[in-house]
C-alpha cells in the first residue's frame, strides 16, 4: 500500500513545517493542506463518510482560523527559541517512538483485522430489512447514544461560543 | 427603488468584486441543495446529516463572505438560527423518546416490511438525519456568526 | 509499520503542544495530534480487497468481506466534536488577544502577574 506510506510522510513534514515557520497565515495555509491529505487517505482507506465529512470540517475550521489571525500586528512571531526544553521533548519522544514500536508487534497485521464486535453488528444489520449504509445504521441504532452525546457536546460548544464572545454595550447612567 | 434594491450588489466597498458575487449567486443554490440531498439520503448513500448539515451551513456563509455581512445577516439573523438550533435538539430528543414508547430501547427501529432502497421508508433514521442536519448546519452557522461580530483589535471589546 | 507513522504524526503534535509559545500553534497541534489518532484507528480496519460498508441492490443478502465499519462510527463522531471544540478554543484565544494584546503565553503570563 504504497500510496498510503508517501501520504503519510507528506503528512508529517506537512506539519513539521506548519509548526515551525513563523508566518501565521502560512502556517494556517499549512495545516488545511494537512487535512486535505488525511481526507484522501480516508478514500484510500474506502471510507467515503469520513472523507466528506474530514473536508468540510477542515474548510470551516481553517476559515475560522483565519479569521483569528488576518489582522497585520499578529501575523508575524518573533520569539527565540529555547534551547533546553527542545532537547528534553526531543529525548522523550525518542524513547516514545521506542516503546510505540513495542506496541506496534501486538496489534494485528494491517490488512486483516479482528472483528469481533462487528461482526454482530454487521449480521444483525444484513438480517434486519432496513439497512443499506451500514456506517448509518450503526451510529443511529445500535449506538445512537453516542450521536445523542456528540449531540449535546456540539450545542454545549455552540453555547459557550455565544457566551464568550457577546458583546455588551454600556448603558450611560 | 430597483437600483436601491441592488445597491449591495454594485458596491465593491463592501464584500469582494463583482465576479466573486456573479459566481457566488449562481452556485449557492447548488450547493445548499446538494447538502439538503444528501442528508436526506442518509440512509441509503454514504454522507449522512454531519456532512449535509456541515454543506448547508458552508453556503450560508459564502454568502457572508461575497457580499459582506450587513447585506448577508440582516434576514438570517442570530435569534433566527439560535432558534432553529433549539428546535433540532428538541426534535432529536423528541425522536429518541419515540422509540421508548414501543416497548424497545432507546429508539430501536420497529419495522417490518422489506423497504430500503426507498426513500422514506418504515425505518426512522431519516428523521433523525434531518434533525442532526438542521443542528450542525445552524450551530455551526452560529459560532461563525459570532465570531464576524467580534472585533480582533486590541481595546475594541465591550 | 504503518501504525508506527501514525505514532510519528502524534509525537510531532505533541512536541508542538509542549515546546511552542504562540497560542494559534497550540491549537493547530492539537488538530495534528487528532488527525494522527483518526487515521490510526481507521488503519486498523482495513481489510485488503475489502468493500465499503455500503449494501447493493445485487448482493443483499450474502456476505462481502467489508472494512470494519464500527471504527468509522466512532471517528466520524469524533471529527464533529473535535470542530466544536477547536472552534470555542479559537474564539477563546481572540478574546485573550483583545485582553492582554498578544498571543504569547509566556507575556500573558507576566502581564497577569503584575
Amino acid at each position: 500500500m504504497i500510496e498510503l506510506y508517501i501520504l503519510l510522510i507528506l503528512m508529517i513534514i506537512g506539519s513539521i513545517i506548519a509548526l515551525e515557520v513563523r508566518d501565521l497565515l502560512s502556517s494556517v495555509i499549512l495545516v488545511g493542506t494537512v487535512g486535505v491529505c488525511l481526507s484522501i487517505g480516508f478514500i484510500m482507506l474506502k471510507a467515503p463518510d469520513l472523507a466528506m465529512t474530514q473536508l468540510i470540517v477542515e474548510i470551516l475550521l481553517v476559515i475560522i482560523l483565519i479569521r483569528a489571525t488576518i489582522s497585520k500586528d499578529v501575523r508575524f512571531i518573533s520569539s527565540k527559541r529555547e534551547f533546553g526544553i527542545f532537547i528534553v521533548v526531543i529525548g522523550g519522544l525518542a524513547v516514545f517512538i521506542n516503546l510505540a514500536e513495542e506496541v506496534v508487534k501486538n496489534l494485528p497485521i494491517f490488512g486483516k483485522p479482528i472483528m469481533w464486535v462487528s461482526q454482530t453488528y454487521l449480521n444483525n444489520a444484513l438480517m434486519s430489512k432496513e439497512a443499506v449504509n451500514i456506517v448509518s445504521k450503526i451510529s443511529l441504532d445500535y449506538r445512537v447514544f453516542d450521536t445523542f452525546g456528540a449531540m449535546i457536546a456540539l450545542f454545549t460548544a455552540v453555547i459557550g461560543v455565544l457566551a464568550i464572545g457577546r458583546q455588551r454595550s454600556r448603558k450611560k447612567d | 427603488m430597483h437600483i436601491e434594491k441592488r445597491k449591495y450588489y454594485f458596491d465593491q466597498s463592501k464584500g469582494m468584486g463583482i465576479i466573486v458575487k456573479t459566481i457566488t449567486r449562481l452556485t449557492v443554490g447548488i450547493v445548499f441543495l446538494y447538502g439538503i440531498n444528501m442528508a436526506l439520503k442518509g440512509h441509503l448513500t454514504p454522507g449522512g446529516g454531519f456532512a449535509g448539515g456541515g454543506m448547508i451551513a458552508l453556503a450560508l456563509l459564502s454568502l457572508i463572505l461575497a457580499f459582506g455581512k450587513e447585506a448577508a445577516i440582516k434576514n438570517i439573523n442570530r435569534k433566527r438560527i439560535t432558534m432553529i438550533a433549539t428546535w433540532a435538539m428538541i426534535m432529536f430528543l423528541f425522536l429518541g423518546f419515540m422509540g421508548l414508547m414501543g416497548g424497545n430501547l432507546f429508539s430501536t427501529d420497529f419495522s417490518n416490511t422489506d423497504s430500503r432502497f426507498a426513500l422514506l421508508g418504515d425505518n426512522i433514521m431519516p428523521l433523525f438525519n434531518i434533525a442532526i442536519c438542521f443542528l450542525v448546519g445552524s450551530g455551526i452557522y452560529t459560532i461563525f456568526i459570532t465570531l464576524i461580530m467580534l472585533r480582533v483589535r486590541k481595546g475594541e471589546d465591550k | 509499520m504503518i501504525y508506527l507513522l501514525c505514532f510519528v504524526l502524534f509525537g510531532v503534535g505533541i512536541y508542538g503542544l509542549l515546546v511552542k509559545k504562540n497560542i494559534i500553534k497550540l491549537i493547530m497541534s492539537m488538530m495534528i495530534s487528532s488527525y494522527a489518532v483518526h487515521i490510526f484507528l481507521i488503519a486498523s480496519g482495513f481489510r485488503w480487497h475489502g468493500r465499503t460498508p455500503v449494501l447493493d441492490a445485487t448482493n443483499t443478502m450474502q456476505k462481502i468481506a467489508m472494512v470494519d465499519p464500527m471504527p468509522q462510527t466512532l471517528v466520524l463522531i469524533s471529527i464533529i466534536v473535535s470542530a466544536a471544540f477547536i472552534s470555542l478554543l479559537c474564539v477563546v484565544a481572540i478574546r485573550l488577544f483583545q485582553l492582554f494584546g498578544t498571543f504569547d503565553i509566556t507575556k500573558i503570563k507576566e502581564k497577569i502577574k503584575n
